[in-house]
C-alpha cells in the first residue's frame, strides 16, 4: 500500500521528489501505444470473454447509443482527471490524480464515483481496450517521458501537461460509442484502489499473452494479400498525414525556441534605453517612454510564447502520437485478413479436417468482417474530432497572436499620444506601406 | 515639407525616389536652417543621387574597385522662377568626404563638426550584409553622405567655406586645393593635445562636463545599437519559421479534402508573415543609422573639449612662462636668488658677473617679459575666442541633437505600430482561413 506524503503536488509546484522511480516502470514497455498484438483470440472482436461485454457487434450496438453526433447535450457521462498528487513508497514514488466520474449510464450502479489513477493504469486500460476492439482507433495517452527539453519527469509543467492529456484521453473514449461500453473502462472509473489490482490479475496469463504475440507476428511477417483499396487508401493517407503533422509539431517548437530566445534580448534591450535616460536631460522622459513599452511588449511576448506552448503544441503532438496509433490499428487489421487468407489457403492446399477447418475458416471471415467495419466506421470519427481539433487550436493560436499584437499596438500608441505635438505631419507618414 | 516663416527659398533635395527615412532626414534638416543665421541651403539644393562603381590604380598602383557618389546642386532661385534646370553634377569618392571633413575640423576648430557615416558596416545583425560592396550597404552609405552634406550647408559657419563650395561645384583640382591650403600642418598632433589635457590646471568646467557626458553618450548609445541589433537577429528568426508553416500547411492540404482550402489560403498568409520581416528591419535600420550619426558626433564633440584644452594649457604655459621671466628680472634686480639656476651656482662658484653682463640680461628679460605680455594677451584672447564661438555651437548642437532624437524616438515608435498593425492584419487573416477549415 502506497502512503500519501503531505507534499500535494499542484500544477504550480515544482516537486523536489527524487526522479528514480524507475520501479513503476518495470513490467511495461517503452513503446506505450504502439505495436499492441491481438493477445487472444476468444477475447477479440467476435467473441467476448468477459460477461458485460456483449457476444456480437450487434448486440454491442443495441447496448450503448450509437451517436454519430458527440454534442455534450447529449452526454450522459462527464469525467474530469485533476488534483495530482505525490506517492512515496519505500521502493518507488509516483503521481497519481483523481479521476472525478459523473454519470447517469445504467450500467454504473452510482450516479458518481471518485478515484485516484495513476498512470500505470491508464496504460492497462488503453492495452485492454485495444485487445478488445483491435480496430477501433483509441486516442493516444502522453508519452511516458517527454523527451525534449525536460529532465525533471515530477516538473509542474510537465504534470500539467499530462493531467491534461489524460483528461482528454479518458473524454474520448467516454464519447466512443462502443469504446464507453467496455467493462474494464467502467471498471477503471468506479473501482477502488485494491478492487482495480485484483480485476487487472483477471485475463489471460502472461504465457498465453506470449503466445499469441507469437502467432500474430507470425501473420504479419506473412502479411496481406488483398488489402481492400479502401484500407490502402487510408494507409496512404495516413503515411501523409504523419509526416504532415510531424513537421508541424517541429515547426511550432521551433517557432517556440525562437520566440524565448527574442523574449530574452528584448528583456536587455529596455534597460538601455532606461541606462542612456541617466544622461539625457531634455530626452531623459521619453527614452524612460520607450524603455517601458518595451517591457511592456515583453510581457506580451510572454504571455504569447505561454500560450502556444500550453494550446497548440500538446495538440500537435497528441495528433503525432494519433498517427502512430493509426499506423497500428491498420496494421492489426492487416493481420486480422492475414490470419484468414493463410487458412484460406491452408484448406486447399493441405490434407487436414476439412469441416473444422472450414468452421474456423468462416470465423476468421466474420472476424475480418467485423474489423472491417469497426475501422470504416471509426475512422470518419477520427477524421472529424482530428478536423475539430485541430482547427480549434489553430484558431486559438491565430486568436492569441491577434491579441498579441493589439496590446502591443496599444502600448506603442499611448506611448505616441504622449509624445507628438503636431499630430497631422505624423499621421502621412501611418499610410506608408 | 516644413512650413516656417522664410524659409519659401529653401528646398530639399532633388532626388525624386525619396523612402520615408531620407524625406525624413531631409525634413529634419531643413528645420535645422530655420534658424536665423544664413545658410547654404537658402541658395542651394544639394543631393547626393547614385552611387556607381569605378575601377583604378590606388597610391600604390594596385587595382581596387570603390564606389563614387553622384552630387548635385541646384541654385534655389532657378525651381522658384517655374524653370527647374537640370543640376550641376560631379562624382567623389569617400575618401574625398573624409578629406573635405579633416579640413574642416582644423580650420574651424571650434565646431562641432558633422560626423561621417562609418566607411565600412559595424554594428550589424548578422543577416544585413557587412560587406561594403552589398547595395543595402551603399545606399544607406549614400543616404548618410546626403545627410553630411546638409548638415555642412545648414551650418551658419561652415556653410561659407570655399573649399565646401568648391567641393559641391568642381570635380578637378579640389584636391590640389585643399592641400594647398596648408591644413594638415596647422592640425594639432595627437601628442600635443594628449599631453595639454593631462597637464591643463584649469579648464572651463563646461568642457570637462561635456567631455564626460560625449563618453557617456558613446557607451549608451554604442550598448543600445548591439542590443538592437541583437533583437533584430532574433525577431528575424521568429518571423522566418513560420514560412515553413506555408510550406507544410500547402503540402497538407493536397491530402484533405474538407481543410484542403482554409490550410492553403492560411499558408499563404503565414508566408507573406514570413515575408514581411525584411521591410521591416530594414526600415528599422534607418533608425539604427540616426542614433549612430549621433555616436559618431561624440567624437567630433571630444576634438572641441580637446581643442579648449589645448589653447588653455598653451594660455596657461604663455603665463606660466612670464612669471618666471619676471621672477627673474626681480632676482637679477634684487641680486637675491630665490630660484634655483645653474647660473647662479656658477656664479657664485665663479665669481659675480660685472655690472655691465647684469644690465644686458635685464634688458634681455624685459624685452622677453613684453613679448611674454603680448603672448599672454593674444593666448588669452584667442582662448576667449574659442570658449565663446564652440559654446554657441555646443548649444546649437544640443539642441539639434535633442530634437533629432526626439524626431527619431519618435519614428521608432511609428514602425513598431506599423509592425503590430501588420501582425494583426496577418493573423486576423489566417484565423479566417482556419475558420474555413
Amino acid at each position: 500500500m502506497s502512503r500519501t506524503i503531505d507534499a500535494v503536488v499542484s500544477p504550480t509546484q515544482t516537486n523536489t521528489i527524487p526522479a528514480d522511480i524507475s520501479g513503476q516502470m518495470l513490467d511495461l514497455d517503452e513503446d506505450d501505444d504502439l505495436e499492441v498484438f491481438s493477445k487472444d483470440l476468444t477475447l477479440a472482436d467476435g467473441n467476448m470473454f468477459n460477461a458485460s461485454m456483449p457476444t456480437s457487434p450487434g448486440s454491442m450496438v443495441n447496448q450503448c447509443k450509437f451517436e454519430e453526433d458527440e454534442e455534450s447535450d447529449s452526454k450522459d457521462i462527464f469525467i474530469t482527471v485533476d488534483n495530482p498528487e505525490s506517492h512515496v513508497t519505500a521502493i518507488e514514488t509516483f503521481i497519481t490524480y483523481r479521476v472525478l466520474t459523473k454519470t447517469t449510464r445504467s450500467e454504473f450502479d452510482n450516479s458518481e464515483y471518485e478515484v485516484r489513477r495513476r498512470y500505470q493504469d491508464f496504460l492497462w486500460l488503453k492495452g485492454k481496450l485495444e485487445d478488445a476492439h483491435s480496430t477501433l482507433i483509441v486516442h493516444p495517452l502522453p508519452e511516458k517521458f517527454v523527451v525534449k527539453g525536460m529532465v525533471e519527469r515530477f516538473n509542474g509543467d510537465f504534470i500539467e501537461t499530462r493531467r491534461k492529456a489524460l483528461h482528454k484521453f479518458l473524454n474520448r473514449i467516454a464519447d466512443h460509442p462502443i469504446l464507453s461500453c467496455s467493462e474494464d473502462f467502467k471498471v477503471f472509473l468506479s473501482a477502488q484502489a485494491w478492487e482495480l489490482t485484483t480485476y487487472k490479475k483477471q485475463g489471460p496469463g502472461f504465457l498465453s499473452r506470449m503466445g499469441e504475440t507469437v502467432r500474430a507476428v507470425a501473420n504479419s511477417v506473412r502479411g496481406v494479400k488483398n488489402r481492400p483499396e479502401e484500407f490502402t487508401a487510408i494507409q496512404e493517407y495516413v503515411e501523409d498525414f504523419s509526416n504532415k503533422i510531424g513537421s508541424l509539431d517541429k515547426v511550432t517548437q521551433r517557432i517556440v525556441k525562437e520566440q524565448k530566445e527574442y523574449l530574452e534580448e528584448l528583456k536587455e534591450y529596455g534597460p538601455t534605453y532606461t541606462l542612456w535616460s541617466g544622461s539625457e536631460e531634455e530626452l531623459a522622459e521619453q527614452l524612460k517612454g520607450v524603455a517601458g513599452c518595451i517591457e511592456r511588449c515583453c510581457k506580451e511576448t510572454e504571455e504569447q510564447v505561454g500560450h502556444l506552448s500550453d494550446t497548440l503544441v500538446p495538440v500537435l503532438h497528441e495528433y503525432v502520437l494519433c498517427a502512430e496509433t493509426l499506423k497500428a490499428v491498420l496494421r492489426r487489421r492487416d493481420n486480422i485478413q492475414a490470419e484468414f487468407e493463410a487458412k484460406n489457403e491452408a484448406l486447399a492446399t493441405k490434407k487436414v479436417d476439412r469441416d473444422a477447418l472450414k468452421e474456423e475458416i468462416d470465423k476468421l471471415e466474420d472476424r475480418v468482417e467485423w474489423a472491417n467495419n469497426a475501422l470504416k466506421g471509426d475512422w470518419g470519427r477520427w477524421q472529424r474530432s482530428m478536423r475539430g481539433d485541430l482547427k480549434s487550436a489553430f484558431l486559438s493560436t491565430a486568436e492569441k497572436n491577434v491579441d498579441y499584437y493589439e496590446k502591443c499596438l496599444a502600448v506603442w500608441e499611448t506611448f505616441l499620444l504622449s509624445q507628438r505635438t503636431e499630430p497631422s505631419e505624423e499621421t502621412d507618414r501611418d499610410n506608408t506601406p | 515639407m516644413m512650413a516656417d516663416s522664410g524659409s519659401e527659398e529653401i528646398a530639399v533635395i532633388g532626388n525624386t525616389d525619396l523612402t520615408s527615412a531620407e524625406l525624413e532626414n531631409n525634413i529634419k534638416n531643413t528645420m535645422v536652417e530655420i534658424e536665423k543665421w544664413t545658410s547654404l541651403l537658402r541658395k542651394m539644393e544639394i543631393s547626393v543621387g547614385e552611387a556607381e562603381k569605378r575601377t583604378g590604380k590606388n597610391t600604390v598602383n594596385m587595382q581596387e574597385i570603390y564606389t563614387v557618389y553622384l552630387i548635385e546642386t541646384r541654385p534655389v532661385d532657378a525651381v522658384t522662377e517655374g524653370i527647374i534646370p537640370a543640376p550641376d553634377s560631379l562624382w567623389r569618392r569617400y575618401s574625398e568626404f573624409e578629406l573635405l571633413r579633416n579640413y574642416l575640423l582644423v580650420t574651424y576648430p571650434f565646431v562641432v563638426v558633422a560626423p561621417l557615416p562609418e566607411k565600412r558596416a559595424e554594428i550589424v545583425w548578422h543577416k544585413l550584409s557587412a560587406d561594403n560592396m552589398d547595395p543595402d550597404f551603399v545606399e544607406r552609405r549614400r543616404v548618410g553622405l546626403e545627410n553630411f552634406l546638409l548638415r555642412l550647408a545648414s551650418h551658419p559657419v561652415l556653410c561659407n567655406d570655399k573649399i565646401f563650395y568648391i567641393f559641391l561645384t568642381e570635380e578637378k583640382g579640389w584636391k590640389e586645393m585643399v592641400y594647398e591650403t596648408g591644413f594638415q600642418a596647422k592640425a594639432d598632433s595627437r601628442l600635443k593635445a594628449m599631453n595639454a589635457a593631462f597637464r591643463v590646471k584649469n579648464p572651463d568646467k563646461r568642457f570637462t562636463e561635456l567631455k564626460h557626458y560625449s563618453d557617456e553618450l558613446q557607451a549608451v548609445v554604442s550598448q543600445l545599437l548591439r542590443v538592437r541589433a541583437r533583437v533584430a537577429d532574433r525577431l528575424y528568426g521568429v518571423y522566418k519559421v513560420h514560412g515553413n508553416y506555408g510550406r507544410v500547411f500547402s503540402e497538407w492540404s493536397a491530402i484533405e479534402k474538407e481543410m484542403g482550402d482554409g490550410l492553403q489560403s492560411a499558408g499563404h498568409h503565414m508566408d507573406a508573415y514570413a515575408a514581411s520581416v525584411d521591410d521591416i528591419l530594414e526600415e528599422e535600420e534607418h533608425y539604427a543609422d540616426q542614433l549612430k550619426e549621433y555616436l559618431f558626433y561624440t567624437e567630433a564633440l571630444r576634438a572641441v573639449c580637446r581643442k579648449h584644452e589645448l589653447t588653455q594649457f598653451e594660455l596657461e604655459m604663455a603665463a606660466q612662462d612670464l612669471a618666471s621671466k619676471k621672477q627673474q628680472k626681480e632676482e637679477l634686480v634684487t641680486g637675491t636668488v630665490r630660484t634655483f639656476s645653474l647660473k647662479g651656482m656658477t656664479s657664485k662658484l665663479f665669481g659675480q658677473e660685472t655690472a655691465e653682463q647684469r644690465e644686458a640680461k635685464l634688458q634681455v628679460l624685459e624685452q622677453q617679459i613684453e613679448e611674454g605680455e603680448e603672448a599672454v594677451k593674444e593666448k588669452n584672447t584667442e582662448s576667449d575666442e574659442f570658449v565663446k564661438t564652440a559654446w554657441i555651437d555646443i548649444e546649437h548642437f544640443k539642441d539639434q541633437k535633442d530634437r533629432d532624437l526626439k524626431e527619431a524616438l519618435i519614428s521608432y515608435a511609428i514602425m513598431q505600430i506599423s509592425r503590430c498593425k501588420k501582425g494583426i492584419q496577418v493573423w486576423t487573416n489566417a484565423k479566417e482561413c482556419f475558420n474555413k477549415m
